[in-house]
């Protein structure tokens, strides 16, 4: 089961290298990881997708955090959630027909394009893994994907519930 | 009135000298130049010179687990610190607090492949509690007391402090300033257990017919072994100890059932297999323990208590986790049984006793003398009869491991030592060294073997220099005795490199070095020599014992079983 998994830790050399540390030591998975300073530059905050079954995780946010550096661990999607990932990506856009076609797929999929090029178009989309996903396999049918960056999932809890300290 | 100010080598003695480290293992080198001028300089802390630095690290580990103060490594850049690995690994498996210090080259040099440069806050990464690369001289104070307040709390373990040259050189001077009191908001180890779970927990213990009180090296850390006793007294409940957990409670304790385990007494194996309720403290269903963990005690409710949540289902799932510092716990559990108006009551655990004694019966650690080859298990029992039972006993890793915990009941805690997580072969003889410093007037013995003692044996030399004369009684079997007993019984006998064809000669090397070799091979002068060798008291003896190669480790788990299926001996399954 996929699971996202919320992470403060301190904003010091090598706590990054900790927790990659840890999911390869234990051979815990990662589908994707994000990582960025927060509003407080002491501390950074980490979003990991991973998968696993419910022993696995339990593991997972244990083991993380006892890391020193860990402040604090949450399972996102133990409770409703927002996910969000950010993609640009690179198509061939050769001809009018498949340069319509691509702004039309990407205006219904609220992407933008953002970059312009003789034979290409970059894109830029937001939503969560499964629109993202969806969008890459649509465009794939219409034309010649070049480059695809993805940032990782980023995820924040409904309502008033928060992850600080 | 002037402020003294101090090079940065110096701040990190004072610092050390403030926290009663009274002696630091080390090895000299080109990055750590400034720390052995700064120890030159005064007499607060001392220093032993090892001849290798793993054996550092095992001498701080054995003093360590003698003492319960945090023993202190100091090892140079590149091959000193990765020399360091093993014994760091070691510590961290059985929860041990060590602080190292790790020389660096200098900041502006790091990263690019310097003369003795190696990443070793990375190298160590897997196998420290924590590790800091301190940059700042002003600092280094407070980062050691934060090294050391981490290694000694919440579960123990080992703290690397990479040192970079350019801190430490006289260039710059500082003010002596150290925070004592760390506090640390990322790391707040749960002491105290969880009330409801508390409950849960006695409710499970008052009801249950067939209890095992399951205890491990926790309670040694914590000690906790009054507790410990009086709870099992409280109970009536039989007690079992892991490897790492012997003399939690004596040995010699009515309700002690042995050791459990792969090469646990049938009566502890027994009685976990048929228990219905397991209080479990400070151990962690390690897998020499379990065996399939599939078939482990289908029948227990486990109450599992252990300072580390991650220890708690684990590889065995638990009915009532509680999280804390144990002897914290152990009263808590003991408030909750008057608080209910739990009365002590022989009666409720005497069908189950009464199995039990069925099992002791069987005798599983009975073995058969001989008249003219040496049994392992005797120079054990020999060691034990001269010693009083009362010597720190360390061991390296191996058959002879097996025996000394079987063979020698430890009445305290911190009596037996031994690399009960990374079976670390090598460590018996420097953790032997580091707990005569502890205690130089105890008797204190390394049993160890043929193939271990050959793994540090350079510091025959260290012992010389200081002073340290322990007795080292090897079980030389002229073979690795583990090894062998695996593949006479997985692999058809087949002993690919398990010989030990050139061994040199103990007796003339132990000499050479400055010290009192002994050689016994026939059972009639077993005796005398082990007697005659705890005897001289100011010299290192080393007893070189030619026992029966043939030997195996009884009794034993049946491979992939459940807990309690063992072999009795060979060939004979229970």
């Amino acid at each position: 089961m996929r699971r996202i998994i919320s992470i403060l830790l301190e904003n010091e050399p090598g706590a990054l290298s900790r927790i990659v540390g840890l999911f390869s030591q234990r051979a815990f998975n990662i589908e994707s990881l994000c990582v960025a300073e927060t509003d407080e530059p002491t501390i950074s905050r980490i979003t990991i997708s991973t998968f696993g079954d419910d022993q696995v995780l339990e593991q997972i946010t244990k083991q993380v955090n006892k890391l020193v550096d860990v402040i604090k661990v949450a399972d996102l999607t133990e409770r409703s959630h927002i996910e969000r990932e950010i993609m640009l990506i690179k198509v061939l856009a050769m001809n009018d027909k498949s340069r319509t076609e691509v702004k039309r797929i990407a205006d219904i999929f609220r992407g933008n394009i953002i970059d312009v090029g003789k034979q290409i178009y970059t894109i830029e989309i937001t939503g969560d893994e499964d629109k993202i996903s969806s969008f890459i396999k649509i465009l794939n049918n219409e034309t010649e994907i070049i480059e695809v960056v993805r940032s990782g999932t980023v995820g924040i809890a409904r309502g008033d519930k928060a992850l600080r300290i | 009135m002037t402020v003294e100010r101090y090079t940065g080598a110096e701040l990190l003695i004072k610092a050390l000298a403030e926290l009663n480290v009274e002696n630091i293992f080390g090895y000299p080198g080109g990055s750590v130049l400034d720390i052995y001028d700064a120890i030159f300089n005064q007499s607060d802390v001392g220093h032993i010179l090892v001849r290798h630095e793993q054996a550092a690290t095992h001498m701080a580990d054995g003093y360590t687990r003698a003492t319960g103060k945090t023993g202190v490594v100091l090892a140079t850049s590149g091959p000193g610190n990765t020399n360091c690995i093993t014994g760091i690994a070691t510590a961290y498996m059985d929860s041990i607090p060590m602080v190292v210090l790790a020389g660096q080259v200098a900041s502006n040099l790091i990263g690019g492949d310097a003369f003795q440069e190696t990443d070793i806050v990375g190298c160590s990464r897997p196998i420290v509690k924590h590790s800091f690369n301190c940059r700042e001289m002003a600092e280094l104070p407070n980062v050691i007391a934060k090294a050391f307040y981490l290694a000694e709390t919440g579960r123990p373990g080992p703290v690397v402090v990479e040192l970079p040259k350019d801190i430490l050189i006289p260039d710059n001077t500082a003010e002596f300033v150290m925070e004592k009191d760390v506090r640390m908001r990322s790391y707040n180890p749960n002491i105290k257990g969880h009330s409801k779970q508390i409950k849960k927990a006695v409710e499970k213990i008052s009801n249950a017919k067939r209890l095992v009180v399951y205890t491990g090296g926790g309670i040694v850390i914590a000690n906790a072994s009054e507790k410990l006793t009086a709870l099992v007294e409280r109970l009536n409940a039989p007690c079992t100890n892991t490897l790492m957990g012997l003399g939690g409670i004596s040995g010699l304790h009515d309700n002690f059932i042995g050791m459990l385990g792969m090469h646990g007494s049938v009566e502890a194996n027994k009685a976990m297999g048929r228990a219905d309720v397991i209080l479990a403290l400070g151990a962690r269903f390690d897998d020499r323990v379990t065996n399939k963990v599939e078939k482990f005690c289908p029948n227990a409710k486990i109450v599992h208590v252990d300072i580390d949540p991650t220890s708690i289902s684990k590889t065995v799932s638990a009915h009532v986790p509680i999280v804390g510092l144990v002897d914290v716990v152990i009263d808590q559990l003991m408030a909750e049984l008057d608080e209910i108006g739990h009365q002590p009551n022989q009666q409720q655990f005497s069908d189950w006793w009464q199995e039990i004694n069925e099992w002791r019966k069987l005798n599983s650690f009975s073995y058969e003398k001989s008249d003219t080859v040496i049994k392992p298990q005797q120079v054990v029992e020999s060691i034990y009869k001269h010693t009083n039972g009362d010597a720190y006993v360390c061991s390296d890793v191996g058959q002879h491991q097996m025996f000394a915990a079987q063979y020698y009941p430890f009445k305290k805690p911190r009596q037996w030592i031994n690399s009960g997580g990374l079976g670390t072969m090598g460590f018996g003889f420097p953790a032997a060294m580091g707990v005569k410093v502890a205690f130089p007037d105890a008797h204190v013995v390394c049993v160890t073997g043929d193939g271990s003692i050959q793994m540090n044996i350079q510091e025959l030399s260290t012992c010389l220099q200081y002073n340290l004369p322990v007795v080292i009684v090897s079980l030389n079997n002229r073979s690795l005795g583990m090894v062998r007993q695996w593949q006479d019984m997985i692999y058809g006998g087949r002993h690919s490199s398990s010989y030990m064809e050139s061994l040199p000669d103990f007796v003339k090397l132990v000499e050479a070095y400055g010290h009192v070799g002994m050689q016994v091979n026939h059972p009639d002068e077993l005796d005398g020599a082990i007697k005659e060798a705890f005897e001289i008291k100011n010299r290192l003896v080393f007893v070189d014992v030619l026992v029966d190669e043939t030997e195996h480790v009884y009794p034993m788990q049946v491979r992939f079983g459940a807990v309690d299926e063992m072999w009795l001996k060979k060939g004979v399954k229970l």
